[in-house]
């Protein structure tokens, strides 16, 4: 085993690690936490095997084995990205109605 | 009259200035015309002191504990009318543009029978204060994509000053645009079958503090408001199919 799979290999075991006392913690929700928890994964399969990466690039026809990663990594952070968003105005529709609710009860009680 | 109940709401975002005049103003209106009418401030988490203010007049008072915008804010007022069972929602900006005298007129359409929702527009007698240039070219912008989309043609589309009945509360109640919904709650009222009515009002220049549309964001609010409207027709459209 050569030295920088070493270092790939504890790099993502520790990222793992983080995720998982994230959760632990409850500063992370577990439905967020999947996609990291597979990308780790993915990280961690192909420290391992070195080759993979070639394979893998071999199989979709890609010559040069980088440009897997970086068109599979630009692809999946776009597609969280947009799933974020998603979430995000998810969270400002019901702000939006906690407000409204928060300011009609409280003259609610001031009236009573 | 006195048995229909009125609630003129009144978003207000820094607004301390002028907020107690527009108070003052709707409840001479109740005195003179008779009209059980009553001013529902919403306060839109002002920086100053608007809250204040608007406490010590009379009036009630919504809260809200964190900014929302414009959209937000008035229908915070559309569901606080609704709950309290008001038969009429009048929104009234609270710089001062929209004199309650012109309310009766506003309120008549709704009373007869003859409309849902009721838009008070500066520009069919052309008397007032007539806004700015760049305001009209939206104006006349949004004219023609309401005709395209709902086949109707309003002469002040960006007009805040409007009523509505209780059917029509009860679908804002439901969903209400945040940023600059007046052309877009348009295309939401006509989607939903109810039927609105422009009738000529006065208004005037602000009496103090900025316009929430000006300058670069012009441009902005024209792309918005456009990208708003086409997905609600999509929206809408996909539900009546």
């Amino acid at each position: 085993m050569e030295r920088i799979q070493i270092i790939a290999i504890a790099t993502s075991i520790a990222f793992l690690f983080y995720i998982g006392r994230l959760i632990i913690r409850g500063r992370l929700r577990e439905e967020y936490a999947i996609v990291w928890i597979v990308c780790t994964i993915f990280l961690i399969v192909f420290s391992f095997w070195r080759n993979g990466l070639e394979v893998m690039s071999h199989l979709f026809g890609i010559y040069q084995a980088p440009n897997l990663v970086f068109t599979a990594v630009i692809f999946a952070l776009m597609i969280y990205l947009l799933h974020l968003s998603v979430v995000i105005s998810k969270l400002q529709e019901q702000n939006k109605t906690l407000a409204q609710e928060i300011a009609m009860i409280k003259e609610k009680m001031k009236s009573e | 009259m006195n048995n229909i109940k009125i609630a003129a709401i009144i978003p207000a975002y820094n607004e301390e200035k002028n907020i107690s005049a527009v108070v003052e103003n709707i409840n001479q209106i109740k005195k003179i015309h008779g009209i059980n009418i009553i001013a529902v401030v919403v306060n839109d988490c002002s920086k100053d002191n608007t809250f204040l203010v608007a406490a010590t007049c009379d009036c009630i008072v919504l809260n809200l504990p964190v900014n929302l915008g414009i959209g937000g804010a008035v229908q915070t007022g559309f569901k606080y009318a609704l709950r309290n069972n008001f038969d009429i929602a009048i929104q009234v900006d609270g710089d001062g543009q929209h004199p309650a005298e012109e309310i009766p007129k506003l309120i008549a359409p709704i009373i007869n029978g003859d409309a849902d929702v009721v838009i008070g527009s500066r520009f069919i007698e052309k008397t007032g204060f007539q806004s700015s240039n760049m305001r009209r070219v939206g104006i006349n912008y949004f004219r023609y994509v309401h005709q395209l989309l709902v086949h109707v043609q309003f002469t002040d589309s960006t007009s805040g000053f409007r009523a509505m009945n209780r059917k029509a509360l009860a679908i804002v109640d439901k969903y209400y645009p945040d940023e600059y919904p007046e052309p877009e709650a348009i295309i939401l009222y006509a989607f939903n079958g109810l039927k609105i009515v422009e009738v000529p009002v006065e208004m005037k220049e602000r009496q103090g503090g900025t316009s929430s549309i000006g300058g670069l964001s012009g441009i902005y609010y024209m792309v918005k408001v456009t990208l708003a409207i086409f997905f609600t027709y999509l929206r809408l459209k996909s539900k009546k199919l």
